[in-house]
């Protein structure tokens, strides 16, 4: 563990999210339980465990899709903990989420052109683009970048399940994320679309971090350079990804039936 | 291949793109070009009863009518509160301008006391939209719906400024130029360009990245704050918007009518925008305006051919209501929703027909 305590203790400005004792309780029931997670810029953390260990509700109190009953988060060095959710994501924060969360009445093309959209000036705008607007250049090569020219005028709701994942990524991938939570990204692919989404998230550029939720051990542990290990809510474990691997408790916990 | 890093357009690609959002697909069509012809000659063809009361009156409705199309369509708001709106319009008009109440009326000159009615009616509408706001479905019909009603009953109790039960009478209307703009053709080509104007402002705004963001808040809020989209304030923007296109209609409908009392902010007739809108179809602006021609013709001729039924010529409502249920029942989109049904299935009776042809 030495060679990794440097890793977890990083604090402060340097830090690209840190929290600090996040609680979120639904009624009686905690979902988080005093949570504290640094992650520095750039770094790639797998978060593990098993159902109902507290993994999307971190991400929504990241997020601020619900705020956390107590503690706080800090975002690049910044108190976002009381920020609503678009605050967050204008200074660089993205996420994914579980089940896909697209616009299904909009065609591919206006479901990135609104990601684009909402994260740099004019949301209001009643204009409508201009010939060179840069904005529907920045649209159009993140179409490309996530291989979907060919479904770009149709229709969200008449893609299939792994072409609305890829859209799913690529809404987070919009402007200039700085850091992004991907919800099971991989759910429901096909091995090659599973490959393909291990090809996008290791050609991301270096200076963008990320927390991935994945039940597939294969993809979650060829992306990522440490590895979070929760259980009832609350931080169980931290370490190297061949290290959790490896931790005997992990594994009766976790990895046990799948990996016998 | 790098991900983030290929902003440059390498094919031809974003060019068509931008062409294809910059386009008026509309314009393409001869059936558009043709019922705009018939617009602008209409004056020619018509006599004084069409043209204003089955064509200037469906051109106001219409116009009514799709601001509520735009919240209900684009941004899945239903909102009972748009001829509210345009109610509150008419009767600012009657109160900044010239009447027959001379102890309500200001005496302002049209060109003052028309654009105070449209900001105050516009601040109305985003006011009642901040609240309903906060709500969703039929929270939002209900608080809406409650807001119609209050205004209503408040008109009616109120004498010093909205004139009681009786409302306002004798309402001035624009005269300049030389030409009484209430006379019939004058008229007329007014609610025709107010309505166009209207028209193309939601078409054109519905492409916008403002129209856009709205059809992103009606199929999924969550996301579109997830995106870095003040969904709440994208909301009552659209309410703002709304407002001003109802405020639009209710202006010509006092000029039209030349008095305002409460029975015409009645919660009757609020709903009655709502059955306008969804008879004609809420996903498009065009909706709105064949609805409101399906309404003003079965208003003005179901009289008749009820009498000469034998039935009450009261009874209108009831050939409208059973047309709602029809359409409701049939169409989920209104007349537009049928007719594109019908397309699809002539399309579809064509491609069989011509494969067959083909193989045989």
């Amino acid at each position: 563990m030495d060679s990794t305590a440097p890793r977890f203790s990083a604090v402060g400005a340097g830090a690209a999210l840190e929290l600090r004792g996040v609680t979120r309780l639904f009624g009686a029931l905690a979902a988080l339980t005093d949570v504290t997670i640094t992650v520095r810029p750039g770094e790639r953390r797998a978060v593990l465990g098993s159902n109902g260990a507290g993994k999307t509700t971190l991400f929504n109190c990241v997020t601020g899709d619900f705020p956390p009953s107590s503690g706080t988060i800090r975002f690049f060095g910044e108190d976002i903990t009381h920020f609503p959710p678009y605050e967050r994501i204008r200074r660089g924060l993205r996420r994914t989420y579980q089940i896909s969360a697209l616009f299904p009445g909009l065609t591919v093309r206006d479901n990135i052109y609104l990601a684009c959209r909402g994260v740099s000036r004019g949301r209001f705008s009643p204009l409508r683009p201009g010939a060179n607007d840069a904005l529907m250049h920045a649209t159009e090569a993140l179409i490309q970048a996530v291989h979907l020219t060919p479904l770009r005028e149709q229709r969200v709701a008449e893609l299939a399940h792994g072409q609305q994942r890829q859209l799913e990524i690529a809404l987070a991938l919009a402007g200039a994320p700085r850091f992004i939570l991907f919800d099971e990204p991989a759910a429901g692919l096909s091995p090659t679309e599973r490959r393909e989404l291990i090809d996008i998230l290791t050609s991301l550029p270096a200076h963008i971090g990320y927390i991935i939720i994945e039940h597939d051990m294969d993809v979650a542990l060829r992306v990522v350079e440490s590895v979070t290990m929760m259980h009832n809510g609350r931080v169980f474990k931290e370490g190297l990804p061949h290290e959790i691997e490896a931790d005997p408790e992990v594994q009766e916990l976790y990895l046990g039936a799948g990996h016998e | 291949m790098s991900l983030l890093q290929g902003a440059h357009p390498q094919t031809s690609q974003p060019a068509e793109a931008r062409a294809a959002l910059l386009a008026w697909p509309e314009f393409n069509k001869p059936a558009v070009w043709l019922v705009a012809v018939i617009l602008l000659i209409m004056p020619f063809i018509a006599n004084g009863f069409f043209l204003i009361e089955i064509f200037a009156t469906t051109l106001i409705l219409g116009t009514v009518a799709l601001s509520l199309m735009f919240l209900a369509g684009y941004g899945g708001m239903v909102s009972l509160m748009q001829l509210t709106v345009a109610g509150f319009a008419a009767y600012m008009v009657a109160v900044f301008g010239m009447s027959a109440n001379t102890n309500i009326s200001l005496g302002w000159p049209w060109w003052l006391a028309t654009p105070m009615a449209l900001i105050l009616a516009t601040v109305f509408g985003t006011l009642g939209g901040a609240l309903a706001v906060r709500t969703e479905g039929i929270y939002t019909i209900m608080i809406t719906l409650a807001i119609g009603a209050a205004f209503y009953y408040f008109t009616n109790q109120n004498w010093p400024i909205f004139g009681g039960h009786t409302g306002i009478n004798t309402i001035a209307t624009p005269r300049f130029w030389g030409i009484d703009w209430r006379s019939d053709i004058p008229f007329y080509y007014v609610t025709l360009g107010v309505a166009a104007f209207c028209y193309f402002a939601v078409q054109y705004v519905s492409r916008a990245p403002f129209g856009l963001a709205l059809q992103g808040v009606r199929d999924n809020p969550r996301r579109m704050a997830a995106l870095g989209f003040n969904v709440n304030a994208h909301r009552v923007a659209a309410y703002a918007f709304a407002a001003f296109i109802a405020a639009l209609g209710g202006v010509l409908q006092v000029w039209n009518y030349r008095q305002i009392s409460p029975g015409s902010v009645s919660v009757g007739a609020c709903i009655d925008i709502l059955i306008i809108a969804v008879v004609g179809g809420i996903t498009r602006p065009i909706g709105p305006f064949i609805g409101a021609f399906i309404f003003v013709i079965l208003r003005t001729f179901a009289l008749d051919l009820l009498v000469k039924l034998g039935l009450d010529g009261n009874r209108f409502r009831l050939l409208i209501g059973l047309g709602f249920l029809a359409i409701v029942f049939w169409s989920s989109d209104g007349v537009i929703g049928l007719w594109e049904r019908w397309r699809r299935g002539a399309a579809a009776v064509d491609k069989r027909a011509g494969g067959g042809h083909g193989h045989g």
